[in-house]
C-alpha cells in the first residue's frame, strides 16, 4: 500500500516533470544574445566650464537580451542596459530598456511592459517620434532612448495598421553631469523636475498611430497627449542651476515617405499645443543613391534635408533645429565586414553655426565592430544653445563584441 | 542583249527569292527556339509551383579568392502569390553574424517593376522603406546579387532555346534567356535544365560587356511532399574575381500556414 503510494507520487512527480519540461522545452524556446562595448572618447580642446574634465573619456557599455518564445503566440522579452563611465557620474547609469510580454493573434497584438517604438523616416532629425524619452547621457544624436511603460494595442487591418498606446508612467531625460562635457552652461538641477500637471510622472499619456503602404508610398499618423519627453529649462531662483520643466502637450504627426528608383523622398512634420502658441515643425528632404559607383560594389548616397521649427523659444523647450540645412554622404562598402561611412553637416542658416559629424563602422572577425564618430561644433557660440558645446568638439571609438 | 538582260534578271530574281525565302526560315526557326524555349521554362517553373508558402533555414558561406571564410545564418520565409504577373513575398531574417541579429528584409517581388523592400534595423527598431533599384548590387557581401535571390519568376525573363546536351547523368536543355525588368547586371544568362525533373542544373551569368562573370550550380536536389524540388545546396562561382558563395538550405518547410498579414511592414517589428 505503501509502496502503491509511493508509486503513484513517483509516477505523478515524473509526469509533471515531463510535462513541465515539455512546456519549457518542446513549444518554447529562449534565446540569449546581447553585446558588451567598451567607448573611448578625446575631447579636442579643453573644456569651457571651470568644473568640466579634460583630456578623455572612457565607457564600459552592457547589453543582453534575453528572448523568450512560448508557443507560437506568445513572446518575452528583457533586455536590460548599464554604462558605467570613468568621467561622468551621471553617464554612469542602467536602464531597462525593454522588459515586455507580446501576445500575438491572426489580426491583433496587445503588448505590456518596457519598450522602444521608433517613427520616422528622415536622418537628420526624428521629430515626430515621440514614445520614449532621450537617453541624452549616452549620446547627443538623440538616437538612444530609456525604455518606456506601456501598454500597446495594434490591428492590422487591409487598410492598414492601428496602435493605441497607453503610457501611464513618464521618464525625465538624461543629461550630462557637472563635471560631464557636452552640458548646458549651468549644470542642472536633476532633484528638482517641474511638472505641469499635478500627477507629475504619473500622468496617464496616450497615443494613436495610424501606418500604410500603397504602391511608392509609406504612410504614417500619429497623435500624442501628455507629457512633453523634451524639458524646457528655467533657472533656478538663485540662477545657479537649470529646472527641467515638463509641460503637458497635444501633437499631431505626419510622416511621408515616397520611393521611387533611388530616390527616397521623405517628410516629417507637426503640430504642437501646449508649450506657447501653437506651432508646426517640418524635415523634408531626399536621399538619392548612387549604386555600384567607381566601378566597386559600394554604394554613395546622397543627402539632403531642411529642418524647420516654428515654436516660440520663450515658452516651448529650446530646439537648434529652426531653420537648419543638413547635407549629408553615405558610402556603404558592401564588403564582407559591411564598412559604412556616415558624413552629415547640418547649418544653421540664419546664425551659421554648424555641426559636422562623421560615422564609420565595420564588423571585425565574426562578432564584433568597430565604429568610429567624429563631431566637429563650428561657430557654435553664434547659438545660444550650442554655444555650451562651442569646445566640446570630440572622436569617439567604440569597441563591441555581439553574443 | 534583251536575252542576256533577261536571263540577268532571271538570275536576280531567284537570289532575291533564295535572300527572301532563307531570312524567312530563319525567323520562323528563331520564333521556334524562342517559343521552344519559353515553353521549357515554364514547364521548369511550373513543377515549383503550388507550394503555398515554405520556410528555411540558410548558411551562407563567404569565400574570397584566398580562401577566407565567412558565415552568415538566416532564416527565409516565402508566400507564395498565384498570379504570374506578381512576384511572391518573402521576409529574410538575419541571426549572424552577430552584431545584425535581428536585421530584417521584407520584399514584395514584382515581375517587371522594382520590388517594394523594407529593411528594420534592430539597434534603432527603425524599419526603413529602401530603394529596390540596385538589382545587380551584392547581397549582404556575397557573390549573390539581389537579382539572382527574387525568385525566378517566369515572365522576367525572354527566352531562346540553344540545344539539348548531357548535363552529369543527366541530359538538359540548354536555354538562353534574357532580362526583361531594368537595372539587371546582365546581358543574358545560359540555364541547364534537366528533362526529368525539370530544374536548374548550372546557370552562367553575363556581364553587360557580356563577357562570362559568374557560375551557379545547384546541386544537391531533394523532393519534398512528393511535389517541390528544392536544391539545398547552391554554389556561385565568380570567374573575374575567383570569389565564390556557398547557400546551404535546411529544415525546409512546405504548407506552413502564412499568410498576407504576415508579410506586412508592421511584421517586422515582432518577427523575432
Amino acid at each position: 500500500m505503501t509502496i502503491d503510494t509511493q508509486n503513484s507520487v513517483k509516477t505523478r512527480f515524473v509526469r509533471t516533470v515531463l510535462l513541465l519540461g515539455g512546456l519549457c522545452f518542446g513549444s518554447a524556446h529562449a534565446e540569449f544574445s546581447g553585446q558588451f562595448g567598451l567607448e573611448f572618447r578625446v575631447f579636442l580642446e579643453n573644456a569651457q566650464y571651470t568644473d568640466q574634465f579634460n583630456g578623455t573619456q572612457s565607457s564600459i557599455i552592457v547589453e543582453p537580451e534575453w528572448r523568450n518564445y512560448i508557443g507560437d503566440n506568445l513572446q518575452a522579452v528583457i533586455i536590460p542596459y548599464a554604462r558605467l563611465d570613468a568621467r561622468d557620474s551621471e553617464r554612469t547609469h542602467i536602464d531597462l530598456r525593454e522588459a515586455y510580454a507580446l501576445y500575438m493573434a491572426d489580426d491583433w497584438e496587445v503588448l505590456v511592459g518596457m519598450n522602444r517604438i521608433f517613427w520616422g523616416v528622415t536622418e537628420s532629425r526624428h521629430l515626430i517620434n515621440i514614445i520614449n524619452q532621450v537617453d541624452a547621457v549616452d549620446n547627443i544624436d538623440e538616437e538612444d532612448f530609456l525604455g518606456q511603460w506601456m501598454l500597446n494595442l495594434t490591428w492590422q487591418r487591409d487598410i492598414g495598421r492601428f496602435d493605441i498606446f497607453f503610457l501611464p508612467h513618464f521618464r525625465e531625460r538624461t543629461f550630462s553631469g557637472d563635471q560631464g562635457r557636452l552640458r548646458a552652461a549651468l549644470p542642472i538641477d536633476f532633484s528638482a523636475a517641474h511638472y505641469q500637471h499635478d500627477d507629475a510622472q504619473w500622468h496617464n499619456d496616450w497615443a494613436l498611430r495610424y501606418s500604410h503602404y500603397l504602391g511608392d508610398w509609406d504612410l504614417g499618423l500619429s497623435v500624442f497627449a501628455g507629457t512633453s519627453r523634451e524639458p524646457r529649462l528655467l533657472l533656478n531662483h538663485t540662477a545657479t542651476q537649470w529646472n527641467p520643466v515638463y509641460d503637458q502637450i497635444e501633437q499631431l504627426g505626419i510622416d511621408l515617405q515616397y520611393t521611387h528608383e533611388a530616390w527616397l523622398w521623405k517628410f516629417e512634420g507637426l503640430a504642437r499645443a501646449g508649450q506657447g502658441h501653437t506651432f508646426l515643425a517640418t524635415v523634408a528632404g531626399l536621399e538619392y543613391t548612387l549604386f555600384q559607383v567607381f566601378e566597386s560594389n559600394a554604394d554613395l548616397g546622397l543627402l539632403v534635408e531642411h529642418l524647420y521649427d516654428g515654436r516660440d523659444l520663450s515658452q516651448a523647450p529650446a530646439t537648434i533645429f529652426n531653420n537648419d540645412l543638413f547635407l549629408g554622404l553615405r558610402y556603404s562598402l558592401n564588403d564582407i565586414q559591411d564598412t559604412t561611412f556616415l558624413m552629415g553637416g547640418m547649418r544653421d542658416l540664419e546664425n551659421e553655426s554648424s555641426s559636422f559629424r562623421v560615422e564609420a563602422e565595420r564588423r571585425l572577425g565574426d562578432s564584433a565592430k568597430i565604429e568610429l564618430e567624429g563631431q566637429l561644433f563650428i561657430h557654435a557660440s553664434r547659438d545660444i544653445l550650442t554655444t555650451a558645446f562651442k569646445q566640446d568638439s570630440h572622436f569617439t571609438v567604440r569597441l563591441s563584441q555581439f553574443f | 542583249m534583251i536575252a542576256q538582260l533577261r536571263s540577268k534578271t532571271l538570275l536576280l530574281n531567284i537570289v532575291t527569292s533564295w535572300v527572301i525565302i532563307m531570312s524567312l526560315s530563319t525567323l520562323v526557326c528563331a520564333d521556334e527556339m524562342t517559343e521552344k524555349g519559353y515553353q521549357l521554362s515554364q514547364r521548369s517553373d511550373q513543377s515549383d509551383r503550388g507550394f503555398t508558402s515554405s520556410v528555411a533555414q540558410l548558411t551562407m558561406v563567404l569565400r574570397n579568392a584566398t580562401g577566407a571564410e565567412s558565415t552568415r545564418m538566416l532564416k527565409i520565409s516565402t508566400l507564395e502569390v498565384a498570379d504570374e504577373n506578381l512576384g511572391d513575398k518573402s521576409l529574410v531574417l538575419f541571426s549572424s553574424p552577430r552584431d545584425i541579429n535581428g536585421t530584417a528584409l521584407l520584399s514584395h517581388a514584382k515581375i517587371l517593376d522594382p520590388d517594394d523592400q523594407w529593411l528594420y534595423l534592430p539597434a534603432l527598431k527603425r524599419v526603413k522603406r529602401i530603394s529596390s533599384a540596385n538589382k545587380s548590387g551584392p547581397f549582404v557581401g556575397s557573390e549573390f546579387a539581389f537579382e539572382d535571390f527574387t525568385a525566378n519568376e517566369l515572365n522576367k525573363y525572354d527566352y531562346r532555346w540553344l540545344r539539348t546536351e548531357p548535363c552529369g547523368e543527366l541530359s538538359c536543355d540548354v536555354i538562353e534567356r534574357f532580362p526583361r525588368y531594368e537595372n539587371s547586371g546582365y546581358t543574358r544568362q545560359v540555364a541547364w535544365v534537366d528533362q526529368s525533373v525539370y530544374q536548374i542544373r548550372q546557370l552562367d551569368f553575363y556581364d553587360r560587356k557580356d563577357s562570362h562573370l559568374k557560375t551557379l550550380w545547384f546541386k544537391d536536389y531533394r523532393l519534398h511532399q512528393d511535389a517541390y524540388w528544392r536544391s539545398h545546396h547552391l554554389y556561385m562561382k565568380n570567374h573575374q574575381t575567383e570569389k565564390s558563395t556557398d547557400l546551404l538550405y535546411s529544415n525546409y518547410q512546405f504548407k506552413t500556414g502564412l499568410d498576407d498579414k504576415d508579410f506586412v511592414k508592421g511584421i517586422l517589428k515582432r518577427i523575432r
